[in-house]
């Protein structure tokens, strides 16, 4: 067993084969009336740290389950270390890890038991100290599971997969119900992870993590990948790097100068009507907006219109005289970054947390 | 860590037994429950000096010759208020003054107004001035063996084993499974046999804290006896709990919930509580249904043990019984493994 001092210093196994981590190919699954998974290809390198990102029921559990050797696929091929499920079971088993959705350990068990009892089915691995020093337990070392905050049996399913000392790493929505706090403190554990060289794919339904996590993400969609690239390769995809948000009304004659003025030089503020019996919801002449330099696409959501611009310095100014010009008044006004979230939106016309 | 610790089995069942040792329900139910059932049955059908039976008459003459024997208590009173003792249980018998004799008013359904009629006539009629033709004279004898205590001991031991195996498997199988370690389990390359057999491993070494508590106690207080040889009666009871492992297996082996577990298990259960003898002779059931109660596992496991404990009959006069609850165990387990889901 290896003796390494600090957790994130821990190196994978080096695997002498080349070649693809996993290679899926034609994926298809269905579940009584639901199509879960609809043909889907996809390719990870080892030392990649892969994401599938969708909103729940785009397929994301059955896919990895699928990977996982959890579920049987009704067509496609699955390969994962050069190895098949078919064939190379119990093979596979010792070379990859899994954290799956909500798995319960038994609350009476403490941490280092059940480590000691995951650690028992491999050949090879790290020792339980490592695994528990990896996920940051070692204050929780003799405590039972029952008594464990939800980040803290989160990371204990994370040590579970660890100590097999896995080539590949599934892990299943790992921050799905933890608070803020524990999210940041997971993604410093996968930070680590990626860091020793470990392969590790995972799902999410967060943009930020897949963003923060990920050196490439799938988007699905109904068993499908409807977007693959590196977080900026598919934001660039967008069209513009920024994203204009605003909800406008019909102005009352008077005060369209000041009110203008104002809002000219705030981007990042929400501007309140102060007499909202005024502002009327009006048409806005969305050709002119979309003939402005810069703006690259234009969709309206719930009232508010989203534009999406390459050179925000530029197109804004322009943005304010087009809207005064037609006799517009803004009761709302932002611009972000655009977000793998715009790339969802874009693609699909729905919200990712809508479901 | 040392070899031991790494493997798999070991720390599957250690898991286990810790497990259930965590559980302070579970201790109760185990170890101090059979204890208290088989006080208060000892306690209930302690061996008392002979009944004295209480019966009535209607004249003084009559009450004066049924005292006389030792095992009535007579007491006299006129026939409405013994017509209303007999009813209300207060008396087993009333002897009333005919014109020529005397009438016995008892219901003769009843072993012990049977038995106070016997001893009634045979007072009245000797103090009439009958005569034994043949001289006779008693020897008392009290075997331990035939108390009802002894006949209990086997029955609960035998009820106790069935519980805790299938109580054991069935809720914590269920309860994996609704948790989602069961599955957990199996993507990892835990082998699946060496899960369900740290179940029975643990079973057996619980078995034995469970056996000897029981036993030991029966002995000290109760004076059970052990006519047969222990380690036969050890066999028995492994195999006991090996056989109803097994049905819990197989009970829990697609069960989804504590509810659907909990109802399976009383299903297969209840029948044997009753048909199976623990509390009385499975031989009091009619005919036509015997070869059912006798097929039933508990009452094979029952039967051996009282066989070996109370009779000391040897294994082989029990090849019958061991035969039938080997079937219980293979058959069970089989189906259980084929069938058994993960997830």
């Amino acid at each position: 067993m290896a003796e390494t001092v600090s957790s994130t210093q821990v190196t994978s196994r080096v695997t002498a084969r080349s070649g693809p981590s996993l290679l899926i190919h034609g994926l298809k699954k269905a579940f009584a009336d639901v199509q879960a998974v609809n043909g889907l290809d996809l390719e990870v390198q080892p030392g990649e740290c892969f994401g599938l990102l969708g909103p729940n029921g785009a397929g994301k559990t059955t896919t990895i389950e699928i990977c996982e050797g959890l579920t049987m696929p009704d067509q496609g091929t699955v390969e994962l270390l050069g190895l098949n499920w078919q064939r190379d079971a119990k093979e596979l088993r010792q070379r990859i890890g899994i954290q799956l959705q909500e798995t319960q350990f038994p609350d009476k068990l403490t941490v280092e038991e059940a480590l000691r009892l995951f650690r028992s089915f491999y050949r090879q691995g790290l020792s339980v100290e490592e695994s528990i020093r990896t996920a940051q337990l070692e204050e929780k070392r003799h405590a039972r599971i029952g008594g464990l905050s939800g980040g803290q049996k989160q990371r204990l399913a994370m040590a579970t997969a660890l100590v097999g000392d896995p080539e590949l790493l599934f892990l299943d929505e790992p921050t799905t119900g933890l608070d803020p706090q524990a999210r940041r403190h997971l993604w410093d554990l996968v930070d680590g992870l990626k860091r020793a060289g470990r392969t590790i794919i995972l799902t999410t339904h967060y943009m930020d993590e897949a963003e923060r996590l990920c050196d490439r993400v799938a988007i699905m969609d109904h068993g499908k990948v409807i977007a693959l690239g590196t977080p900026q390769e598919l934001i660039a995809s967008v069209g513009g790097e920024e994203i204009v948000e605003f909800a406008v009304c019909a102005i009352p004659a008077v005060r369209e100068k000041t009110n203008a003025g104002a809002s000219a030089r705030v981007t990042h503020a929400t501007l309140a009507q102060d007499d909202s019996e005024d502002c009327l919801p009006t048409a806005v002449n969305v050709g002119q907006l979309t003939a402005i330099p810069g703006v690259q696409s234009h969709r309206v959501d719930a009232g508010v219109h989203q534009l999406s611009v390459s050179e925000l310095h530029m197109a804004v100014p322009r943005i304010f005289a087009e809207l005064e010009a037609q006799g517009l008044h803004l009761s709302e006004f932002r611009t972000h970054s655009a977000t793998l979230e715009d790339v969802f939106v874009r693609l699909t016309g729905r919200n990712l947390r809508d479901e | 860590m040392s070899k031991l610790e790494l493997s798999s089995l070991y720390q599957l069942t250690m898991v286990r037994f810790r497990l259930v040792l965590r559980e302070p329900e579970a201790i109760f139910w185990i170890f101090i429950f059979p204890i208290l059932l088989a006080v208060g049955l000892g306690i209930a059908f302690r061996n008392r000096p002979a009944d004295v039976l209480p019966v009535g008459a209607t004249t003084t003459q009559l009450t004066q010759a049924l005292a006389a024997d030792a095992g009535l208590k007579a007491t006299e009173m006129d026939e409405a208020a013994g017509t209303h003792a007999l009813a209300t249980g207060n008396i087993l018998l009333l002897v009333v003054q005919a014109p020529n004799g005397v009438t016995y008013r008892y219901d003769d359904t009843n072993p012990d107004a049977r038995n106070a009629r016997l001893l009634a006539d045979r007072a009245i009629q000797a103090a009439a001035g009958r005569h034994d033709p043949v001289t006779a004279q008693n020897q008392l004898v009290h075997e331990t063996g035939s108390r009802y205590i002894d006949f209990v001991v086997p029955g609960l031991l035998g009820m106790n084993l069935m519980g805790s195996a299938m109580w054991g498997l069935g809720f914590s199988i269920v309860e994996g499974r609704q948790k989602k370690l069961l599955k957990r389990m199996v993507a990892s390359p835990m082998p699946k046999w060496q899960y369900l057999t740290a179940f029975l491993l643990s079973r057996l070494a619980m078995l034995v804290i469970e056996v000897v508590v029981f036993l030991g106690f029966s002995r000290l207080v109760f004076g059970v006896p052990f006519r047969g040889p222990l380690w036969q009666l050890a066999l028995i009871c492994i195999l006991t709990s090996l056989v109803f492992s097994a049905i819990g297996l197989l009970v829990a082996s697609r069960a989804k919930t504590m509810e659907a577990v909990s109802g399976l298990m009383n299903l297969v259960m209840l029948p044997m509580w009753i048909l199976s003898g623990v509390f009385f002779s499975a031989s009091r059931f009619p005919n036509v249904v015997q070869p059912i109660v006798r097929a039933l596992p508990l009452t094979a496991a029952i039967d051996a043990m009282r066989g070996n404990m109370l009779q000391g009959i040897e294994l082989p006069q029990l090849a019958a019984q061991l035969a039938i609850l080997l079937a219980w165990f293979c058959v069970p387990f089989v189906v259980a493994l084929k069938i058994f889901r993960w997830r």
